[in-house]
């Protein structure tokens, strides 16, 4: 037991705290000037004197700055605590780790349930619509207060991806390399269609009241709903079948349209949970800048990449049919033509869209060489460390 | 890896490139004939690989590689992307052998073909006095589990050229642990070839 413990501790970063980071304004996309803005954002590992080893890892859809570690008197480690600490992927004996929650969130940053200094209410829906772009601009202001010009790499997957996406597009000259995992340069009607019947259940829930809903009950069911229909998404047929099978749960008071089948049960779990710690208008901003993006902005992936000397690393996985495989092929694609330096792996899990999450060690080896070989600049020319 | 562990197929083709060259290896395998041009040649190399656990390895090597197969990451590049393109013990496994050598063509200026030589005498032994299909140290498989689709010989490969007017800028015939001279299409397990469409 002793032992276990140890071992867990050894790979952990251990206790971590949530930093925060405020700026007077941001200009958005739209042309709007918006502010002030805080970031939440936690970090890992150390910077070292040339300030040449930072990693920014930026989160998916329900993420936030907590990716590792453990908060005091808490028990949930970080969101990808897997891939974070001392001999991971994401080595923080070698790496300085940042992760800070995006602009739009609800885990520190500031968003629509965030307090309006001119009104001194939550914004709601005077929250101003933001893009991708939007968020990664405020990151980007982050990096700078670090006191960071060149980040090693900037990591995610999902819509993490797409902010990875758009760091390569927007500053190429302030990164080494990029990763983008399970991610899309512009989501495919089909992904819009799921976020848009997402949307659509947190607006018809009565407690929503045009995002107003602060001082009252929240729109809990809405967003749980939403939250089950992304849970389905993020799932794929074999992990379901493996997961729960037709398996019955046994209830104690039965009514006609109980939650049968365990997995009934998983997703009113999970729906239930998540409108404990998520805000549904962040819900709707967020997915909305999902939708809206498109990392070449309309031309050609490939045009936009000429030239670029960041190297690249896409990775997909053959079960996710939310952001399928031949989505990352495009982004390859557009490395290709452009003679970027890229390597492609399509990680062949039964996990789906989830599996970027899950799928720790195929993942893990790819991105611990291929940020060894972006660090030391190592063109295999020799050994690593020389 | 040490000058003496290097596979004289490997070691042909890297006397075939030039220093500091670009170079796609098309069915790239683990990627050790990647490594060897960069640390011999200083190349800038890509490789395309279809096995999983292979491009694993490849980036353990630090190696740029793409997950797919040849057919359709070839045709993704543009014209003259590289200065070589490479085939070695791939192309008898490509489903369109003459629609991916056009494309190599296409995308590399010049391109190296490297590929087991059905008509070496072991194998017409084989064939003529025990009446099997060959199984020899270039060609190892079983015939229920061989993954190559096209048998060729070294005189066939000559043939096709011909044909289809590319040029033959090289050739390079091996044995086991040795270059062959001396009817090559008889005594050589494998052929290795340099062509373009260039003279």
């Amino acid at each position: 037991m002793n032992k276990e413990k140890k071992i867990i501790k050894n790979d952990s970063v251990g206790l971590v705290k949530t930093q925060e980071f405020t700026f007077e304004s941001l200009k958005l996309q739209s042309g709007e000037k918006f502010g002030p803005v805080t970031l939440a954002y936690e970090t890992y590992g150390f910077l070292n004197p040339e300030k040449t080893n930072a990693i920014l890892i930026v989160h998916a859809l329900s993420g936030d700055a907590h990716a590792a570690g453990v908060h005091e008197n808490q028990n949930n480690p970080g969101w990808w605590n897997a891939f974070i600490g001392p001999g991971k992927a994401f080595d923080t004996e070698k790496y300085f780790i940042i992760c800070s929650n995006i602009l739009g969130g609800c885990k520190g940053s500031t968003g629509p349930a965030s307090i309006n200094p001119r009104t001194a209410k939550p914004y709601a829906l005077d929250f101003p619509l933001i893009s991708i772009n939007d968020i990664v601009n405020a990151q980007k202001r982050l990096i700078q207060h670090l006191g960071i010009e060149k980040l090693l790499s900037v990591v995610g997957g999902s819509m993490g991806g797409q902010q990875v996406l758009s760091w390569l597009v927007n500053y190429p000259n302030n990164l080494r390399s990029a990763v983008p995992i399970a991610t899309t340069i512009k989501n495919s009607p089909q992904q819009i269609a799921f976020n848009e019947v997402g949307r659509q259940s947190i607006m018809a829930d009565a407690h929503w009241k045009s995002g107003n809903y602060y001082e009252g009950p929240s729109p809990s069911r809405g967003l749980a709903v939403a939250r089950m229909i992304g849970h389905i998404t993020y799932m794929s047929d074999k992990s379901m079948a493996e997961k729960f099978g037709r398996t019955k749960k046994v209830v104690a008071e039965p009514f006609k349209f109980t939650a049968d089948f365990e997995v009934e049960g998983y997703l009113r779990y999970c729906g239930d949970n998540f409108v404990k710690r998520f805000d549904a208008n962040s819900y709707l901003y967020i997915t909305k800048a999902m939708d809206n993006f498109d990392a070449s902005g309309g031309r050609p992936l490939q045009k936009v990449l000429q030239g670029i000397l960041a190297k690249v690393l896409v990775i997909s996985f053959k079960s996710d049919w939310l952001y399928p495989a031949y989505q990352s092929k495009e982004i390859v694609k557009a490395c290709k033509l452009a003679g970027v330096q890229t390597t492609y792996c399509e990680i062949d899990s039964t996990y789906g869209h989830d599996a970027f999450l899950l799928e720790v060690e195929e993942e893990s080896h790819l991105i611990r060489h291929f940020l060894k070989k972006v660090f030391y600049a190592y063109e295999v020319t020799g050994d690593y460390g020389a | 890896m040490g000058r003496k562990d290097i596979q004289l197929d490997h070691k042909v083709i890297s006397e075939l490139i030039k220093a500091q060259s670009t170079v796609l290896d098309l069915g790239c395998g683990a990627g050790d004939l990647l490594y060897l041009l960069i640390k011999e040649k200083k190349a800038r190399v890509q490789g395309i690989e279809i096995d999983e656990q292979a491009i694993y390895k490849c980036v353990a090597k630090g190696l740029n590689v793409f997950h797919g197969d040849i057919d359709s990451g070839l045709a993704e590049f543009s014209d003259k992307s590289f200065d070589y393109v490479v085939l070695n013990q791939s192309m008898q496994q490509i489903l369109h052998v003459d629609k991916v050598l056009v494309d190599a063509l296409r995308v590399g200026k010049k391109v190296i073909v490297g590929f087991p030589n059905f008509a070496h005498y072991k194998s017409r032994l084989q064939m003529f006095f025990q009446g099997k299909a060959p199984v020899t140290e270039a060609l190892p498989y079983q015939w229920y589990e061989t993954p190559n689709l096209h048998f060729l010989s070294i005189f066939d490969f000559k043939k096709y050229c011909r044909t289809k007017k590319i040029n033959i800028q090289r050739s390079v015939c091996i044995g086991k642990n040795h270059k062959i001279l001396f009817l090559p299409n008889l005594f050589a397990q494998v052929g290795i070839f340099l062509i373009s469409r260039e003279d």
